[in-house]
């Protein structure tokens, strides 16, 4: 075997095309009903679950090749999981692939949505590892089915109770439910809730897919979007109540990271491509000038920075996240508490 | 008020190889407002018996029980529900309540059930326990563990709490002293003062001397051929 | 309109049972079931295991599809309803306390979510509302106000069935089926509760169908009877009556056979 695939051993983008008619199929049809999750034949992957085999499925039924993909993990298009995914689409589709938002047509993404806004004629796959809301309350698959489809929904707020209960205010602040087009609750996968109103109204076209749960789900575009809260704790989305040290950018998602073991810490854009674009265009935050031109996006040694992806582990969903951050993706933007 | 026709009633004994026990035919009285009827005759005559099937306790084989509008020999369990929340009252000889439920409770519950103001229902309660000289200590306490006495005049109170505009007493003034006997026979009299139709059962015969207007021997309704 | 018409009016029975029926293949789980259940009445099923008295339940509450027979609330049939609607009953207008606490609790939830869902579930929206109801519910079942947040798993079994019934009756259900609501408590624990329920159906006018084999339970709740042998009713009427002058031989046997105290 070569080191480089030849890419005409596989199928264009590595499913077979009545695999992608299949799953394709499945893409429509949530299209068509909005937050309602579609069961689809998930395929076995040449990765293993959680590391974004539904999104990978979902991509491959997307691509043309004319297609520009971009992959993000936590909004990084360097680490691993990014970087694998990216390199099996490049062997097996040919397709090319950027990392600037602005230029691609296709991106996948975990646990992020980029910070440029979308535009009509763009996809963005989500990888989801968990794509019922109401398991958190209720097991039985039979059930929340009945309870989609009969819209019975108190027990989502029963969660945003217990939290408000527990901890003074709604402290989801991840995967935070919403309700698409007044009708499906939906998951809208582990991205921090910063990113959820940038779910509802959006030109672009919004897939999930869960591969081990073997359900696909959608936003079409312009889709009305609510986060669900009450009406005396209306939802907030929150982020690290800082600027980027990097970019100086004071509206994007933060990561922070832990720069030595005296305490040193800095926040940076979670979002490589636009923490690292505006710094071409001149921006420039606390740190910039310790980050010499030209500047890499920092990379931590220790990942204890936090959700979402901590987080994410002791919230229940760590099945599905097994720590794909790779060397030197810090994990986390701030934590959920003292967000603003 | 309290009409009885041709009244009879037998036990079948199922579990006895189906022994019917026929113990009552042909049983006839009236009981008229603000009148008190005192049944008679020997302990097994059947005087208990009468007075369950006239509170519905004991079903009738045949004939009518009026009291009021209402035939309780056929009458709906609900309808005899609604007899016995409004217009009936029962003394009985036992008391079964709900173990725990403070005296004072217990005695204010049919005014309760009546949709009475919980308030008025307890004083009113409390002024009935009062007269019939429980000690306050005692209101918070359930009757469960009081004496046979002291348990008999909370069973009084609960009769008598509401002006019911019938009445059944068994033994009313059993088992009480000399004082407090005194207490149940003014409130039979002011009963019947208010118009209240009477049946009971008394064995202290000069207590039945003093409110019974007329007394009905119940061995006149012993059934007469027996197999 | 005269008093009769009137009374004939507003007297309309709540629950109308016609000729129930549910079959397990070859055997029967109740047969032929008929009866009235009027606003503010306490209706006891008793009978042994195996008598159908919790098959019936179960058809009632609609948690099992009866195979015969209709059953009408308010006007409407309940077995030919849309199941949106059924499922929108049971959680408004009825209520299901079940025997053991743990069928009818979230034990991975506190106290006030528990009593706050059926509100969540029909729509309210405002946290400091929702928890003050729940607080008002934890106060009338005789909770202490400082639990309001702590799981039931942390509940004796008394309090575990009181935080049910408050979860249950927090919609102000009109309906209240009840199976074995005092079974497995300690006696005191059971006199409570009991005194708890009576004081609720009377305050709030409630229409409660009870399952029991404790005939001591039925008298002090219920005000009708029904007995039920082999899957079908064998007698019914007044409870006191019921119990004190039974017509039929199983009735006069499971009278016979409790202990006295």
């Amino acid at each position: 075997m070569t080191e480089q695939l030849d890419a005409g051993a596989y199928n264009f983008a590595y499913l077979d095309e009545q695999t992608k008619r299949m799953i394709r199929r499945a893409i429509l049809k949530a299209i068509a009903v909005p937050g309602y999750q579609v069961p689809f034949a998930s395929r076995e992957m040449p990765m293993p679950y959680g590391w974004g085999t539904g999104g990978v499925q979902v991509t491959a039924a997307c691509l043309v090749p004319e297609d520009r993909l971009k992959v993000i993990d936590q909004g990084a298009d360097d680490t691993t999981n990014a970087v694998s995914i990216r390199r099996f689409f490049q062997r097996t589709a040919g397709v090319a692939t950027t990392e600037a938002t602005a230029e691609a047509t296709v991106i996948q993404t975990r646990h992020r949505i980029p910070e440029t806004p979308l535009k009509a004629g763009q996809i963005l796959v989500y990888q989801v590892p968990i794509p019922e809301p109401l398991r958190f309350l209720e097991p039985r698959e039979t059930e929340t089915r009945k309870m989609h489809a009969l819209e019975e929904y108190g027990l989502m707020h029963v969660k945003l109770y217990e939290d408000i209960a527990r901890h003074g205010q709604i402290a989801t602040s991840y995967a935070y439910p919403v309700r698409v087009e007044g009708r499906y609750v939906m998951d809208p996968s582990p991205i921090p809730k910063f990113d959820n109103p940038k779910l509802g109204n959006n030109p672009a076209i919004q897939l999930f897919g869960a591969g081990r749960e073997q359900r696909i789900y959608a936003l079409p575009p312009w889709s009305r979007v609510e986060s669900l809260d009450f009406d005396d704790h209306p939802f907030r989305p929150s982020k690290a109540p800082h600027r980027c040290d990097l970019c100086g950018a004071g509206h994007s998602y933060l990561d922070e990271v832990i720069t030595d073991d005296a305490g040193g810490r800095m926040f940076v854009c979670s979002d490589t491509d636009f923490c690292a674009g505006r710094r071409a265009r001149g921006h420039r935050g606390r740190l910039a000038a310790e980050a010499s031109a030209p500047p890499p996006h920092p990379s931590p040694t220790r990942g204890e920075g936090g959700a979402p992806s901590d987080g994410l582990a002791q919230g229940g969903a760590a099945l599905a996240s097994p720590p794909p951050r790779g060397e030197g993706l810090g994990a986390g933007g701030a934590g959920p508490e003292g967000t603003a | 008020m309290i009409r009885i026709e041709n009244l009879s009633k037998s036990f079948t004994l199922h579990n006895q190889g189906g022994a019917v026990i026929p113990v009552m035919a042909g049983a006839a009285l009236t009981v008229g407002p603000g009148e008190c009827v005192g049944l008679t005759g020997p302990s097994g005559a059947g005087k208990s018996t009468l007075m369950r099937m006239v509170h519905g306790n004991y079903l009738a084989a045949g004939g009518s029980i009026r009291v009021g509008e209402l035939d309780v020999a056929t009458a709906e369990p609900r309808q005899i529900i609604a007899l016995r929340r409004q217009v009936l009252g029962h003394v009985s000889q036992f008391l079964r309540v709900v173990p725990r439920v403070p005296t004072l409770e217990v005695v204010a519950e049919p005014l309760l059930a009546l949709g009475t103001d919980a308030e008025e229902a307890r004083e009113r309660a409390a002024a009935l326990l009062r007269r019939l000289n429980i000690p306050e200590r005692l209101w918070p306490l359930s009757p469960t563990t009081f004496s046979g006495g002291e348990q008999q005049r909370v069973n009084i109170a609960r009769g008598f709490v509401h002006a019911y505009p019938a009445l059944l007493l068994d033994e009313p003034t059993a088992s009480l002293d000399a004082a407090n006997r005194e207490v149940v026979l003014n409130l039979i009299e002011e009963a019947k003062a208010r118009g209240a139709a009477i049946l009971g059962i008394f064995h202290d015969e000069a207590a039945r001397a003093r409110v019974c207007d007329r007394l009905v021997d119940v061995t006149g309704f012993t059934p007469k051929a027996a197999a | 309109m005269t008093l009769m018409e009137r009374m004939a009016m507003t007297d309309q029975p709540l629950l109308r049972v016609e000729g129930l029926t549910k079959r397990y293949g070859q055997r029967i789980g109740c047969a032929e079931v008929s009866f009235d259940l009027y606003p503010g009445e306490v209706l006891g099923i008793v009978g042994e295991s195996g008598s159908g008295k919790s098959t019936l339940l179960s058809c009632l509450a609609g948690h099992q599809r009866a195979d015969l027979g209709r059953i009408v609330y308010d006007g409407r049939d309940v077995l030919a309803m849309p199941e949106t609607e059924r499922r929108r009953l049971s959680r408004t207008d009825w209520a299901y306390v079940h025997q053991n606490p743990r069928d009818g609790l979230r034990m991975g939830v506190s106290a006030g979510g528990n009593v706050g869902e059926r509100l969540m579930a029909v729509g309210a929206r405002h946290y400091g509302e929702i928890r003050g109801k729940a607080a008002d519910w934890l106060a009338r079942v005789e909770i202490a106000a400082d639990r309001i947040d702590d799981r039931p798993s942390a509940f004796s079994g008394g309090m575990q069935q009181r935080l049910q019934i408050a979860r249950n009756l927090v919609t102000g259900p009109r309906l209240v089926f009840m199976d074995e609501p005092t079974g497995g408590l300690d006696v005191s624990v059971q006199a409570r509760l009991l005194d708890l329920l009576r004081g609720l159906v009377r305050d709030l006018g409630l229409s409660v169908i009870i399952v029991t084999h404790d005939l001591a339970v039925v008298r002090l709740l219920a005000h009708r009877l029904m007995v039920m042998k082999s899957g079908r009713v064998v007698e019914q009427g007044l409870t006191d009556q019921v119990l004190d002058d039974p017509q039929h031989a199983y009735t006069q046997l499971l009278v016979s056979s409790v202990l006295q105290v």
